[in-house]
């Protein structure tokens, strides 16, 4: 495209544009490093005298949350940010914006825990995305951006996916993709939703009931134990909708690979590095880098026991996703792991150290 | 006069409001709820906002206030509403935003929201029903609690040592600058119902013309929690709620 | 001076029996029935003294229910 401008910026930056850029509504967040950025480059940009984008420092991640959960209710394309420990905070807003349906977009720019852990990148918040994290049987669409293009790319397509669903979706970050500058295409300025825009997309909002319809109850909570089953089978059914035609991952030099290894985000740049490295040595490795974390590529993952003798899962931190690549394999072939934790960044030669180990 | 002459459609002077349907309220017997309830229906009809409110619900016997006010709302997490609400009126600002919250709600699991809301000047309004009890889960300890008063979570009294004072919010919620009313009413007689209409009325209407936070505190009786008939726990919220928790404007900005 | 004649109706499946606008009524016109109960078990309000009324809707604004329509006519 002739008009494509090129700029570079960090990862937490992009988000930020690209929320302006595609439409958003309304930010609300609280500062935690290594997602600042996010919240600053809004303040800076002042969107609410161009696009009339709300931006908003809450006093909390909690609060955060459910200025979220209060944006997604009454219709509007809303989202937040933030790094692990201020995820944990938003558990339970998470958990009801998944009861009571609600489409919105959650940023984690992860770091290394448990606690206040440390500032550096990690990738250990796996489990907390995929897993629930907040109470009830629920599911959150995940995806995990490897580059700064992704991070600008995946706002508009959580959006999307959310608003199809009625769903709340994250980008599950970290700390290497969020403060590393790159360059990036912007996406192109999408107007946001006029009133009615959003009435006949969001039917079903609290923004004021029109006489023809009766109130728009925007709510998780049902005393009714059979009625509430009913609402959690309904799920279900969804997140297996979801699970059938959502699954987005990409394939690396796996055509004529004897290993694989799988790993998302940052660590999949480390694992194209390995790969690199490995080959120079004659040990044929390809990747299979996961883009959605949930859903999770299990039929893709499946597939790579009929192709490769092992899979290495390289992961930032104790060995989270392996589990899962251990189910789809159903154990016919070796599934190692390797990782680091505390916010050490594996390099390159040891993960193709720890492929050999493997072999 | 036979009485099927004065029965007569023309001559109604007072019903149930419109926007309240038909659905039985679950609040006990002579809860002050259901006259809240009524009033907020009735003023949300007079502004003619029917179509243009947002009610914000909590965790607490209101919970189901949504079930009972035929306008669109949003049901909060546990002390959330004020972020919940800040969040619809700043996206929403032509619609009527309100919180609808009990005193542990507001005053307790959700005074960081509260405070906050207040504070940046949200325009909304807080309604807060102060009963001094958790109704819903069955009568413990709230943060406005008497000293001296019995829960099920100080059965022997409320003492200072143990469980520190009653926190009185609204008077903390006065001040904070972006507050422009903040008062204490009751709905226990004909009277005090009446105030409480034009507190909320007037709560309502600063919202909509942009004048900053407006918090309404109701004083008002948990019979059941209590332990004591609607008529008793009426006449025990005067001898011992006023004096604590004294009715009146505590801040007014608006005719400034 | 013109005398006002008043009238409650009263939603007997809605009421709760909770006594407020007998308490609220200036002119003891309700009462709570001894014997009969409604649907749900309550005794409910009831107007015992018809005559009396003067449509002032004391009753009604306190009935945390909504239970109590009030008519008001001017005796001619």
């Amino acid at each position: 495209m002739a008009d494509q401008e090129i700029t570079l910026m960090k990862g937490n930056e992009a988000i930020a544009h690209a929320a302006i850029r595609c439409g958003c509504d309304g930010y609300f967040g609280y500062p935690i490093t290594p997602q600042s950025e996010v919240l600053e480059t809004l303040a800076e940009q002042k969107p609410w005298e161009t696009t009339g984008m709300v931006v908003l420092q809450a006093e909390s991640e909690v609060s955060s949350i459910n200025m979220v959960y209060g944006g997604a209710g009454c219709g509007k394309k809303v989202m937040t940010s933030s790094s692990s420990p201020g995820v944990s905070l938003m558990q339970e807003g998470m958990s009801y914006l998944a009861g009571a349906e609600l489409p919105c977009l959650v940023v984690n720019v992860s770091r290394g825990g448990p606690g206040l852990g440390t500032i550096q990148p990690s990738q250990a918040d796996y489990f907390q995305s995929c897993k629930g994290g907040g109470h009830g049987d629920y599911r959150l669409i995940v995806l995990a951006p490897s580059s700064v293009q992704e991070m600008a790319d995946f706002v508009d397509l959580s959006f999307e996916l959310a608003f199809k669903y009625r769903n709340p979706a994250m980008i599950l970050s970290d700390g290497v993709i969020g403060q590393m500058m790159e360059k990036v295409v912007l996406p192109p300025f999408k107007p946001r939703r006029t009133e009615e825009q959003i009435k006949k997309e969001a039917p079903w909002a609290a923004l004021g009931r029109d006489k023809n319809r009766k109130p728009n109850i925007i709510t998780s909570l049902e005393l009714d134990p059979s009625v509430m089953e009913d609402i959690n089978i309904r799920l279900q059914k969804k997140y297996a909708q979801i699970q059938e035609n959502e699954v987005r991952y990409e394939e690396y030099m796996l055509e004529d690979a004897d290993y694989a290894i799988v790993a998302f985000g940052s660590a999949a740049r480390i694992a194209k590095k390995a790969i690199e490295l490995a080959r120079g040595e004659g040990i044929k490795v390809g990747l299979l880098r996961p883009i959605t974390l949930w859903p999770f590529p299990i039929k893709q993952v499946a597939a790579l026991k009929d192709k490769v003798k092992g899979i290495l899962s390289l992961e930032i931190n104790a060995g989270q996703m392996v589990e899962d690549i251990r189910l789809a394999v159903e154990c016919k072939i070796p599934v190692a792991h390797y990782g680091r934790l505390g916010g050490i960044i594996p390099a390159p030669d040891e993960v193709v150290d720890a492929l050999k180990k493997m072999m | 006069m036979d009485i099927k002459e004065i029965i007569q459609p023309e001559n109604m002077v007072y019903h149930k409001p419109d926007l309240l349907n038909d659905v039985p309220m679950h609040y006990c017997p002579g809860c002050s709820h259901g006259v809240v309830h009524k009033l907020v229906s009735e003023i949300v009809a007079e502004m003619g906002m029917n179509e243009k409110t947002v009610g914000v619900s909590p965790v607490g016997c209101a919970v189901f206030a949504y079930k009972y006010i035929d306008i669109d709302w949003e049901e909060a997490a546990h002390g959330r509403a004020p972020a919940v609400a800040t969040a619809i009126k700043r996206l929403w600002p032509d619609r009527l935003v309100f919180t609808y919250q009990g005193d542990g709600d507001l005053a307790c699991i959700g005074t960081a929201e509260s405070i906050h809301a207040l504070n940046r000047g949200e325009n909304i309004t807080i309604i807060f029903i102060n009963n001094a009890i958790y109704g819903m889960t069955g009568g413990q300890m709230a943060p406005t609690t008497l000293m001296g008063m019995k829960t099920a979570t100080c059965p022997y009294g409320r003492d200072a040592k143990l469980h520190g004072y009653p926190l009185k919010i609204t008077e903390l919620a006065a001040n904070l600058e972006g507050t422009c009313y903040v008062t204490r009413q009751s709905v226990h007689t004909v009277g005090a119902i009446n105030k409480t209409k034009k507190a909320l009325r007037k709560a309502f209407e600063n919202s909509m013309q942009g004048k900053g936070s407006s918090l309404v505190e109701i004083v008002s009786t948990c019979n059941s929690g209590w332990k004591m008939s609607p008529e008793k726990a009426n006449k025990w919220m005067e001898e011992n709620m006023f004096p604590y928790y004294q009715l009146g404007d505590l801040k007014d900005t608006t005719n400034q | 001076m013109a005398k006002m004649k008043g009238a409650t109706v009263v939603n007997i499946e809605r009421c709760k029996g909770c006594n407020l606008c007998v308490v609220a009524c200036p002119l003891h016109v309700l009462a709570l029935t001894t014997k009969n109960v409604n649907q749900k078990g309550y005794n409910y309000a009831q107007t015992v003294l018809e005559d009396t009324c003067t449509g002032c809707t004391s009753c009604a604004v306190v009935c945390p229910d909504g239970c109590i329509t009030v008519y008001r006519k001017k005796e001619e």
